[in-house]
């Protein structure tokens, strides 16, 4: 292996269709067409139809999935604007007590709760994550990870919102088909909007800001700023699953800040592959089936995850998503080295 | 009053062993350790494994379980951190899920509640004017002290110990110095895992040894570096003392139940204040803000 290491190397080169539809001969035949926009649109469909298959435990399944997804979608945005979270499940728990806090002693509907929650959840969070902006890297992920376990003694032990026995019987949805599909929905709008926005020029900055923020910095642009802004638009999404699953579980209590909706995204954002979106949804739709199937092995899970997580991390660096990507944008062979 | 001081010193003292292996890794090998709180559970694991499986008294046990805690952290640098290293990212992920890992697979082997407990040294307590303290307590006092000039003798004095605060200062100067950059790395989080293990087997027999303890330790280790710096001793004795004595007053003037609240807030304001922490110096621009 060794041998042949020596006297060939590995080359990719793109496939004739990807250079050519990535300018403007796609309009040329529909080959070129279908090549760009079949990936897009049969994944959009499949996910329309699911629910229409699955019915009962296996729905609610593709509901945890998606959830699941957009925590990751979450991570991956924030991730692609160089803050590195290790606290999803502050987003989701801040959302999931905005939603059952005013479900609970206001009664007001599903329909009312989930946008305000969303929302305020959002401002909520980007505030109190606001003073830490300035600092990037490890920093930045180890204050995500402590803020969400201190939300639990918090909430544990001042006894605020139902305390460690929750707030339980808050309304749930009243027809099968609306959260299934909201939840599909909300799926595809996020993922295709971040892919959106990190296109556009507001993504541009997020993303520079992520390679080389003194650059950024030195052209004018107020970085900490921007930070907020990014950490409003991953905790509204985040904030939405979280308020979605309290009336899915009609229930909210300390867990929701449990480690799970820290870890599984990661873990589903670093197994589909980061920077990409697809990747994370990918990812949580290839995980949250899985982890279900083990549901009898309890707290081993979270084990089982961390034990994919670090496999991902160091075997598969680029993640499912990307290796896909290559294989259908290119081809490989060996060519001799002279 | 005294009961305060007493008391508050010795909180203060506990947090600093759950930060000492911690920051030390840190600050010598640029590892944020954060299956810090796992290990510190497992070492504790171990030592009452043998003590009650093996029936191994409680010197030679406690001895192993340092020794073992300390190679599994070599063989996590040797077999997971050495091929990610330089991507610190990617080193914070694996070493929060090897640690999440550790703990909830001891937690779903069922490590809670009052069975699983390290004996304490010597039983009993003495009156202080008018606190009563036990000598557990007294002696987590001296080894704290002891420790930590110890370290500080270590990093500053000794050969091996100036080549760990190299490789942090500046890896490749201190390549070209001759200093092997791998293997020093995971020395010195072995020698941080060991760390872990010597504060479990100090702290743990004065409460109970539990999977969701890990957590804590793990959460007030990051409170004490953020705050204290995260490369200094000093400045983690410091901060340690800080939020030491806070929990220990808060918990007396406003209710125990808010004791987590101090090291929240300790962090956001010296965030705030200092983003550095109260000594840290170096890496102060390029890396933290």
């Amino acid at each position: 292996m060794a041998e042949a290491g020596l006297r060939y190397r590995k080359e990719r080169l793109d496939r004739g269709i990807k250079a050519r539809s990535d300018t403007i001969y796609v309009i040329s035949s529909y080959r070129e067409m279908l090549y760009l926009v079949l990936p897009r649109v049969l994944p959009v469909i499949g996910l329309l139809v699911l629910p229409l298959v699955l019915r009962g435990y296996w729905g609610k399944v593709l509901v945890y999935a998606c959830m699941f997804g957009l925590l990751a979608l979450s991570w991956d945005f924030l991730a692609a604007c160089g803050m590195f979270s290790l606290g999803q499940a502050l987003f989701f728990g801040v959302g999931s007590f905005f939603a059952g806090a005013l479900n609970h002693y206001l009664h007001w509907p599903p329909i009312l709760t989930l946008p305000i929650a969303t929302l305020a959840g959002g401002v909520f969070c980007a505030a109190l994550l606001a003073p830490v902006v300035r600092l990037k890297g490890i920093y930045f992920a180890m204050i995500t990870l402590v803020v969400p376990l201190l939300f639990t003694r918090l909430v544990v032990a001042t006894g605020v919102w139902g305390g460690s026995h929750g707030l339980s019987n808050l309304a749930p949805f009243t027809n099968e088909w609306i959260p299934i599909y909201l939840a599909v929905v909300a799926m595809l709008v996020v993922l295709f909007g971040f892919r959106r926005i990190m296109n556009e020029d507001y993504g541009l900055v997020l993303g520079a800001i992520r390679d080389d923020d003194r650059a950024v910095m030195s052209a004018g642009i107020n970085i900490y700023w921007r930070k907020i802004q990014a950490l409003f638009i991953a905790a509204v999404v985040g904030c939405f699953a979280g308020a979605f699953m309290t009336h899915q579980y009609q229930f909210v209590g300390p867990s929701v800040f449990a480690l799970d909706y820290s870890i599984l995204p990661l873990t589903a954002a670093a197994l589909g592959g980061a920077g990409t979106f697809a990747g994370a949804v990918l990812g949580s739709i290839a995980l949250v089936p899985l982890s279900e199937a083990m549901r009898a092995l309890g707290g081993l899970r979270i084990t089982f995850y961390c034990i994919v997580l670090i496999i991902c991390i160091i075997g598969l660096p680029e993640g499912i998503f990307h290796f896909i990507q290559r294989k259908y944008q290119q081809f490989e062979r060996l060519t001799e080295i002279g | 009053m005294l009961s305060l001081l007493i008391y508050g010193t010795i909180q203060s003292v506990i947090l600093a062993f759950y930060a000492l292996g911690f920051s030390l890794a840190y600050g010598i090998s640029g590892v944020a350790n954060f299956a810090h709180g796992g290990l510190f559970i497992l070492s504790g694991f171990i030592a009452w494994s043998f003590m009650n499986y093996f029936h191994l008294p409680w010197f030679l046990s406690v001895a192993i379980s340092i020794v073992l805690t300390g190679m599994i952290g070599f063989v996590l640098y040797w077999g997971l951190l050495l091929r990610i290293r330089g991507i610190p990212l990617a080193e914070v992920v694996v070493t929060f899920a090897a640690g999440i890992a550790i703990l909830e697979f001891l937690a779903w082997k069922g490590l809670y509640g009052f069975y699983y407990n390290l004996p304490v040294f010597v039983k009993g307590g003495i009156e202080i004017g008018s606190v009563a303290v036990d000598y557990q307590r007294l002696i987590v006092l001296g080894t704290g002290a002891v420790l930590a000039a110890f370290l500080w003798f270590f990093v500053h004095h000794t050969k091996i110990g100036l080549a760990f605060r190299g490789i942090a200062q500046n890896e490749r100067t201190a390549l070209s110095l001759g200093i092997e950059s791998d293997w020093t790395g995971a020395l010195s989080l072995a020698l941080g895992s060991a760390l872990a293990a010597v504060s479990a087997i100090m702290i743990l027999p004065m409460g109970v040894m539990e999977a969701t303890v890990g957590y804590e330790v793990l959460i007030y280790a990051v409170a004490v570096a953020i705050v204290g710096g995260l490369e200094s001793i000093l400045g983690m004795v410091i901060a340690s003392f800080i939020i030491g004595f806070g929990q220990i007053a808060v918990a007396r003037y406003v209710g125990s139940s808010w004791m987590v609240i101090v090291p929240l807030a300790a962090i956001a304001f010296i965030l705030a204040i200092r983003p550095s922490g109260l000594l840290g110096k170096f890496k102060e621009l390029e890396e933290r803000v």
